[in-house]
């Protein structure tokens, strides 16, 4: 992997809008139940302006960055070989139907541990307005040579 | 609401099955075959298909939802993914998270997540921080 990557910001992706329907298929997916994710009127009762998204959906729109990020020519990071490490999201505000996101990725770390690589990608999440909602950081693990 | 640290707020237990790793895929947009196809897991050294780490993430976080309800939000969820959950093709795979208080302070509580498949912990570090309301 290239140590140069560390501190590299991108360019950010292309707003993603955020569906109703897309809300309630995520929820669904990942075993949500609560009428937050579901039922706009349950969302607009405790003060949100429609269904509130589970708190894993920013991977969505995160998922763009880090396609950037495997698509780097000089990266050198061979896709086959990423493990994902760990993962984290700092939230502003919950993310809500009809917000649109865009989403920018700093290469906030690059390390060598026992012959693997490992790279710290941050991707601050905006909406239309350009106010934070979320920052969703992976830490991907890059195998070394066995 | 009271808390204090060591106090379980939710236990679940969620049955898994390779539909769900389909369903996952699709919503989530995650296509990598290791997921689907038991060939190319068992080609990159897996037993066999395992369960996305973003999907065993996504389900740990639930009961804490269900337990705040309307009462506060999840302001952070970080988790270090440790073991693969193997979903067998016939029996799926049964998670159980157990949600914990362990900080309670200003700003909420911090609950500590432990997640396990077969009798082993599969996230390490699963922490959440939510704010409650009138806390």
């Amino acid at each position: 992997m290239n140590p140069e990557l560390q501190g590299r910001v991108f360019a950010p992706t292309p707003p993603y809008l955020v569906g109703r329907e897309k809300v309630r298929e995520f929820a669904r997916a990942v075993f949500a139940t609560s009428p937050l994710h579901f039922d706009p009127a349950a969302a607009c009762a405790a003060g949100y302006p429609d269904v509130v998204a589970p708190p894993t959906f920013a991977v969505v729109v995160q998922e763009q960055t880090l396609a950037q990020l495997l698509a780097e020519p000089d990266a050198g990071i061979d896709f086959a070989r990423v493990v994902h490490g760990d993962q984290r999201f700092s939230y502003s505000r919950p993310i809500v139907a009809g917000d649109e996101l865009t989403a920018t990725l700093t290469v906030a770390a690059v390390k060598s541990l026992g012959g693997h690589n490992m790279v710290t990608a941050e991707s601050s999440i905006v909406d239309a307005t350009g106010a934070h909602v979320v920052t969703a950081t992976s830490t991907l693990v890059v195998r070394g040579d066995e | 609401m009271e808390l204090a640290v060591g106090d379980v707020v939710a236990e679940k237990q969620y049955h898994l099955t390779r539909d769900s790793l389909v369903r996952y895929a699709g919503a989530s947009g995650d296509f990598n075959p290791i997921h689907y196809r038991d060939d190319v897991a068992r080609s990159v050294g897996l037993e066999g298909v395992i369960a996305h780490g973003m999907l065993t993430m996504g389900i740990a976080v639930q009961p804490v939802v269900d337990w705040l309800g309307t009462a506060g939000a999840v302001v952070d969820y970080q988790v270090r993914f440790t073991r693969p959950v193997l979903v067998d093709p016939e029996t799926g795979a049964d998670l159980t998270v157990v949600a914990k208080v362990g900080v309670v302070d200003d700003e909420g509580a911090r609950i500590d997540l432990t997640v396990t498949f077969n009798d082993a912990t599969v996230l390490g570090k699963a922490q959440v921080r939510v704010t409650l309301a009138g806390a």
